[in-house]
């Protein structure tokens, strides 16, 4: 074999840039001020890095802003922003209503004359991921599960045979850490907005 | 192009990319970048490693984005040029020639305009010089007046020299931006 060539290194590649991005509207911090939530990003920025805050609120920071820009367009873009900020907690705030008040519904559906289906919505509202939960409820029950589309438009989750109760207490034990994997998902539900209702959706049977 | 996006629903379809298929993107991207293509291709290799398996999602409108591990890298509409995603623009600032507006156009650009010859023209504005001009339809990396880091990518509508001509009508077509669909979902599926 001939010699061993030396291998030629490879130049180097230049390194990322490691961005900062603002914890509360996810954009670099000198673009807060354009985003809805304009002062909690400012208190959150002086809490977190308090020299990133000095260069883009310092007072000189500010008044080269307010120099690029006249003056009525400076105080218009106040009013939107202030306008936006007061929108987007507006929005948060009823989400948050929205949440306390979601109820999950659990429903027995009859199917056949001893045949149930157990039909649960409003898992949504508490970040659940449906897929993941429908599989969890079919494998711990041994019977098929699915998501399914409501005719309202919800997602529910469909699951063959009578197991309203069991889920209730899945749901219980998982507010108090029992259950499991599947405990772990369904953990954001809290048990007293849980509802549990018997339909009886009898179709009519064709004429004989 | 990404004011209104939802990978649950806008998303038609996920694959792993073939290699050949991978080779061919990545040359599309060397030939496209010459930032990517220095030092014998050496960033390219960290951004997006030849051994990594890329997956593409197509998406309504004939849009493909190329994503690393649920993180898009390049996308492209039709069989127009490949354009990096914002977050990865804000790592490696040099992947696309820069131009700048000025302050006013700030709040329109985050909120999906696209942005009019004055904008750069004006006094807080920058565009390239007339040696490094760009043409009409260059993916660029629209910064703003007083901050480091871009806004938006976009699309030249006019060639520089154009812009700086004419002043008047679009300048530079909005495709991502700072604060759209594309930025809120960092990980898709």
């Amino acid at each position: 074999m001939a010699e061993v060539a030396t291998v030629s290194a490879l130049p180097e590649a230049p390194a990322p840039l490691r961005m900062l991005y603002c914890e509360i509207c996810s954009f670099p911090p000198e673009y807060c001020e354009f985003g809805s939530h304009a002062t909690k990003c400012k208190t959150w920025l002086e809490e977190t890095h308090p020299d990133l805050y000095q260069k883009y609120y310092s007072d000189d920071a500010l008044q080269a802003k307010l120099s690029a820009l006249s003056v009525e367009a400076q105080s218009k873009l106040e009013q939107e922003t202030a306008k936006k900020e007061a929108k987007a907690d507006a929005k948060a705030l009823a989400e948050a209503k929205k949440k306390e008040a979601a109820q999950v519904t659990i429903k027995r559906i009859e199917r056949n004359k001893r045949k149930f289906v157990t039909s649960i919505h409003g898992l949504e509202t508490f970040g659940i991921d449906l897929k993941k939960a429908a599989k969890a409820f079919a494998t711990k029950f041994a019977t098929g599960s699915s998501v399914t589309k409501n005719p309202q438009g919800f997602d529910e989750i469909v699951v063959q045979g009578d197991v309203s109760d069991d889920i209730l207490e899945i749901i219980e034990d998982a507010g108090t850490g029992g259950g499991g994997q599947l405990g772990a998902l369904l953990k954001a539900v809290p048990a007293d907005n849980v509802l549990c209702i018997e339909e009886k959706k009898k179709k009519d049977p064709p004429a004989a | 192009m990404f004011k209104k996006f939802s990978p649950t629903a806008d998303v038609s379809s996920q694959s792993l990319l073939k290699s050949s298929v991978q080779r061919q993107v990545r040359s599309a991207l060397l030939a496209q970048y010459p930032a990517l293509a220095a030092d014998q291709g050496v960033l390219l290799e960290q951004i997006w490693p030849k051994k990594e398996a890329v997956s593409l999602l197509k998406c309504r409108e004939h849009i493909s984005i190329y994503a690393l591990q649920g993180e898009p890298l390049f996308f492209q509409q039709y069989d127009g040029p490949l354009m990096p995603s914002l977050r990865l623009l804000h790592k490696y600032p040099d992947l696309l020639p820069h131009v700048q507006v000025d302050r006013g156009a700030i709040r329109f650009l985050l909120a999906g305009a696209h942005m009019m010859c004055p904008g750069f023209t004006s006094a807080g504005g920058r565009l390239p010089p007339k040696e490094s001009g760009l043409p009409a339809g260059a993916p660029v990396a629209i910064h703003c007046e007083g901050k480091e880091h871009a806004s938006a990518v976009g699309i030249t509508k006019l060639s520089t020299e154009e812009i700086k001509s004419l002043n008047k009508n679009v300048g530079v077509e909005l495709v991502t931006y700072l604060g759209d669909d594309l930025w809120t979902n960092p990980k898709l599926l």
